[in-house]
């Protein structure tokens, strides 16, 4: 590492360097680009009205309304009411004795109607899983505490667990309020309340290891994927930790230690020894330079700009050294506060070079944020859930039902040929309500641009009459970039179809933005 | 001007047809940017236009046909000759005079009565049956085992065993590969099998839905619409700035050719697609899938791989005998896999095109109490095609020794895949599968 850094700069220490790299902003430098940017990233962009207060507010005050949550009107996340938390129960003794006498006396017929009842049930429950689908989706829609969102879907797809792994939509709910409850708090605290998660529990069959014959799939993932990265643990740590997670499983919808089950033997994990249980396990993986390092990288990724896959701020030679430092600066942070969130986010939201021009446009909205963004910016009416829903399955990211435990690569892997087509259809239904291959009567919810137009033309009082600056202000608005060429087609669109006060002119305009390739930057 | 009108889907292909031509034309002249002239190179290549790419089998197609929810392989191809198939399945048993029997060669086995169609094409020679085929320790989650048939890889994890044979044969140069779609699934998503590091398969369930909706609001949204998709990138800065992309190109030039190539095979795709089969399929949903690819095989598409599933099999209730829901599904597959090498062979393209049938799991062997079956363990694959090894393949697994009442894999899936990429695709079977698999030879000698 020290040859790394000082082939570059041999007088300062890599402190020094990662300080610099993570520099703040200058305060006169935030504007309506800059408000934009940061509501895009810190959220699911805002709406002209919403990047000009930004704006106005300046750096320091938007970012501590993200961070402080609790001034917004949105911390209660109780479901509704009719999601219950019983669809899934476990049997009672007497279901239990029905069956067992049922299956003693071959009673295949009494079988058949206990095995329909527990379908019905799991019917139930994945139309439960579907309204609480809804309901995260609405508050993504909703929230005005977009980052504790934002962050609820980025452990999402952190400690990624799939229903249809588990069928228990009660559990993934509960994982999902742990989620937004630790959204901005402290990663330490959520990797000790991760392995008393049924979901995950579950999902990692943890609730069936057993001691003398543990199961090793959740040890393994808290170093591989949680916490360390391949490469910072042996499988003997594996081994071990496992043996510390026995006894960790769960009764209906509480967490349960089971002491008969838990293995208390010696155990050696990550340079720490002793009867190790659980939380010990955890304090061992935080003790690890290599865990904030880790986290860092992630959230580097999830806001700031890519990172070659197996990324390692030590040892990989692809970023260059300005990132390195940049994301060993986060990883100190991170130490620093014991893991708190909120310091390192307020340090990336911050910086210079959060807003540099190689950061902006650099990532690839995830499916969520374009669908969520694009109602959020353009105001678009939010049409039917259900059918979002459908959408965000087809472009790759359904809530609760990430592909795997490693949760969304994200970049690239987002598009396709066919996601791609399904992203701009997926605009386009925001904005007309019309569907691919589908005929439907003009629907009643119709579109209009003219609070977008009439915000834009306080940037330009010339939006408001002249097409070419329209164009001008949409593209930076919705692209923040303005391409010239595209500039002079979509002005002579407006221009050709009614000017700047045609409804249906000024929607077709963006709707012709939203199908550009760069639409999907952010 | 409205936004809800509905221009005719003809008109859209002639114009869509004139502009590629002139998309091509411009790749002569000095003036077109260097990514509007690689994409007309790509666009002549994938239209046939280029002589075939050094070190790719000529013009071979795989098509992989998934049976999802586990196809009960003792009903499909039935040992009417064991009375310990009687005895398992009281009721949903194939009663032996309605067996299709294989004849000779294969006493005691013959094909589900529903599978009429096999059984024609099988008598001509065109059918493989690969008894017995599994993995070690099976896996009886629908999601696990399909992933391991996936990956071809018993822990279900890594990327598919069909995107790492694109990925090794067919990836090139981005300009190469716009536009070619070396892999093509009919379905709303790419099944994992397709997806590799490096090529992205192309899906579709619907060709006419593989397309931006907007020209279907009104005409005068298109043409701009294609001026915006075919320009440079906006943004060329320096590739390796500040942020060390590993990446060759930008995140926005990325997206600028992905959004090309989808506009180049969308074109290349529908107009295929619009095309009259030459035969009638059947009116089910494969039918019309399959007839879809017989469509693109013969508009001379690049591609050289086809995915296409049928679900429906995971028949745990009154999956009925000879008649009912199973022996449904099963005249679904034969009926559309006849109807498409019967066009293949009118076009003359049957030769070109292998395809495989596979489930991720047979059934167990005894029935159910709700006469149905419960997920089992190994089960019959199916070869089509003039070139495929015709006749039964391998012995069927016995009825007597069970494993905890399942029957026990005679041949590796793995040795299957390793027999089409070797003898079929003429690729070495363990750059892909990652290790040396028994090959099963799956192609006629010679």
């Amino acid at each position: 590492m020290s040859r790394l850094w000082s082939d570059v700069t041999p007088r300062t220490s890599p402190q020094a360097r990662a300080r610099a790299a993570i520099a703040p902003l200058d305060p006169g430098a935030f504007g309506p680009d800059e408000a934009r940017h940061l509501l895009l990233r810190v959220g699911f962009g805002g709406s002209p009205v919403q990047v000009r207060l930004v704006a106005e507010w300046g750096l320091d005050r938007a970012i501590e309304y993200f961070l402080n949550p609790g001034e917004a009107n949105f911390r209660d996340d109780t479901p509704p009411r009719e999601i219950r938390d019983s669809v899934m129960a476990e049997p009672n003794p007497e279901q239990r004795q029905a069956y067992r006498r049922a299956a003693a006396r071959g009673d295949e017929d009494a079988l058949a109607r206990l095995r329909a009842m527990i379908q019905e049930r799991q019917r139930e429950d994945r139309q439960q899983a579907r309204a609480i689908q809804r309901w995260w989706l609405t508050r993504m829609i909703e929230s005005p505490a977009a980052l504790q969102e934002k962050m609820t879907l980025f452990w999402h797809g952190h400690f990624a667990t799939n229903y249809r792994a588990i069928e228990n939509s009660w559990h993934m709910l509960m994982q999902n309020r742990l989620f937004r409850a630790h959204a901005l708090g402290s990663f330490a605290e959520l990797m000790h309340a991760i392995i008393r998660d049924p979901a995950m529990l579950a999902y990692l069959d943890n609730h069936r290891s057993r001691r003398g014959n543990p199961n090793e799939n959740l040890a393994r993932e808290l170093m591989e994927l949680f916490a360390l990265g391949v490469g910072n643990y042996t499988e003997r740590d594996i081994r071990e930790g496992a043996r510390a997670l026995t006894g960790y499983t769960f009764n209906n919808n509480e967490f349960t230690f089971n002491p008969r089950q838990h293995d208390r033997g010696s155990k050696q994990i990550l340079g720490a020894r002793g009867n190790l249980d659980g939380d010990a396990f955890v304090r061992a993986i935080l003790a690890q330079r290599s865990c904030a390092s880790f986290i860092a990288a992630k959230l580097y990724r999830f806001f700031v700009a890519p990172l070659p896959e197996h990324w390692d701020d030590r040892r990989d030679p692809g970023a260059t050294p300005e990132v390195r430092a940049y994301v060993h600066a986060m990883a100190d942070t991170l130490r620093r506060s014991r893991y708190q969130l909120a310091p390192v986010l307020r340090e990336v939201f911050r910086s210079a070079h959060f807003y540099a021009d190689e950061a902006r446009g650099e990532l690839i909205k995830s499916p969520a944020e374009l669908l969520v963004g694009s109602i959020r910016q353009l105001l678009t009416p939010t049409r039917d859930l259900n059918t979002l829903l459908d959408a965000m399955d087809l472009m790759g990211q359904n809530p609760l039902f990430p592909p795997s435990v490693a949760g969304w690569p994200g970049g690239r892997w987002w598009i396709n040929t066919n996601t791609l087509f399904t992203r701009q259809n997926a605009a386009a239904y925001l904005l007309t309500g019309r569907l691919a291959g589908q005929r439907q009567p003009r629907p009643a919810d119709s579109y209009d641009p003219a609070p977008i137009v009439q915000t834009l033309a306080r940037e330009d009082e010339r939006a408001a009459r002249e097409p070419e600056a329209l164009a001008d202000q949409l593209l930076r608005f919705m692209l923040g970039r303005r391409p010239p060429e595209a500039a002079a087609t979509i002005a002579s669109f407006i221009a050709e179809h009614g000017g700047v006060r045609n409804a249906q002119g000024v929607t077709g305009a963006i709707l012709l933005i939203t199908a550009m390739p760069e639409y999907q930057l952010c | 001007m409205s936004l809800h009108n509905n221009p005719s889907e003809a008109k859209a292909y002639t114009r869509r047809a004139f502009t590629l031509g002139s998309l091509a034309l411009a790749s002569a002249s000095v003036v077109a940017p260097a990514f509007l002239q690689r994409s007309a190179v790509a666009l002549e290549a994938a239209m046939g236009g280029r002589g075939s790419t050094p070190g790719v089998p000529e013009d071979r197609v795989l098509v992989v046909l998934q049976l999802s929810g586990g196809n009960d392989g003792l009903n499909t191809v039935v040992p009417f000759g064991e009375a310990g198939y009687y005895n398992a399945r009281p009721r949903i048993a194939v009663p032996e005079r309605e067996v299709l029997r294989f004849g000779r060669g294969a006493d005691g086995l013959g094909l589900h009565p529903r599978l009429a169609d096999v059984k024609a094409m099988y008598d001509d020679g065109l059918v493989g049956v690969i008894q017995g085929v599994g993995y070690p320790n099976p896996n009886r989650s629908h999601f696990k085992s399909m992933d391991i048939w996936h990956t071809a890889n018993t822990n279900a994890t890594g990327t598919g065993w069909l995107g790492r044979y694109v990925d090794n044969e067919c990836a090139g140069s981005p300009e190469e590969d716009a536009g070619r779609a070396p892999s093509v699934a009919i379905g709303r998503t790419a099944p994992l099998a397709m997806q590799g590091r490096q090529v992205q398969p192309v899906a579709f369930e619907n060709a006419n839905l593989f397309r931006w909706l907007g020209e279907d609001l009104h005409d005068a949204l298109a043409e701009p619409h294609q001026r915006l998709a075919e320009r440079a990138p906006v943004r060329d800065h320096a590739h390796a700035d500040g942020h060390g992309h590993h990446h060759a190109e930008t995140t926005a030039d990325f997206l600028v050719r992905t959004a090309l190539d989808a506009r180049i095979s969308s074109d290349l795709i529908r107009n295929a697609v619009a095309q009259r089969p030459l035969v009638e399929y059947p009116r089910t949903r494969l039918a019309q899938q399959m007839s879809m690819i017989a469509s693109m095989i013969r508009a001379g598409l690049k591609t050289r791989v086809y995915y296409v599933s049928l679900g429906g099999f995971d028949t745990h209730a009154q999956q009925g005998g000879a008649q009912g829901r199973h022996g449904q599904l099963l005249a679904e597959f034969g009926g559309a896999v006849r109807a498409f090498y019967n066009d293949l062979k009118a076009q003359g393209n049957d030769t070109r095109v292998l395809t495989v049938s596979f489930s991720e799991f047979g059934r167990r062997v005894g029935q159910n109490a709700s006469n149905g079956t419960d997920h089992g363990t190994a089960a019959p694959m199916f070869l089509f095609g003039p070139m495929a090894r015709a006749g039964v393949i391998g012995e069927h697994p016995s009825l007597r020794d069970l494993e905890d009442g399942d029957l026990k894999h005679l041949i590796d899936f793995r040795s299957v895949y390793a027999g089409v990429l070797e003898r079929w695709m003429r690729t070495d079977s363990r750059e892909v599968l990652g290790r040396s698999f028994r090959v099963l030879p799956v192609t006629r000698r010679g």
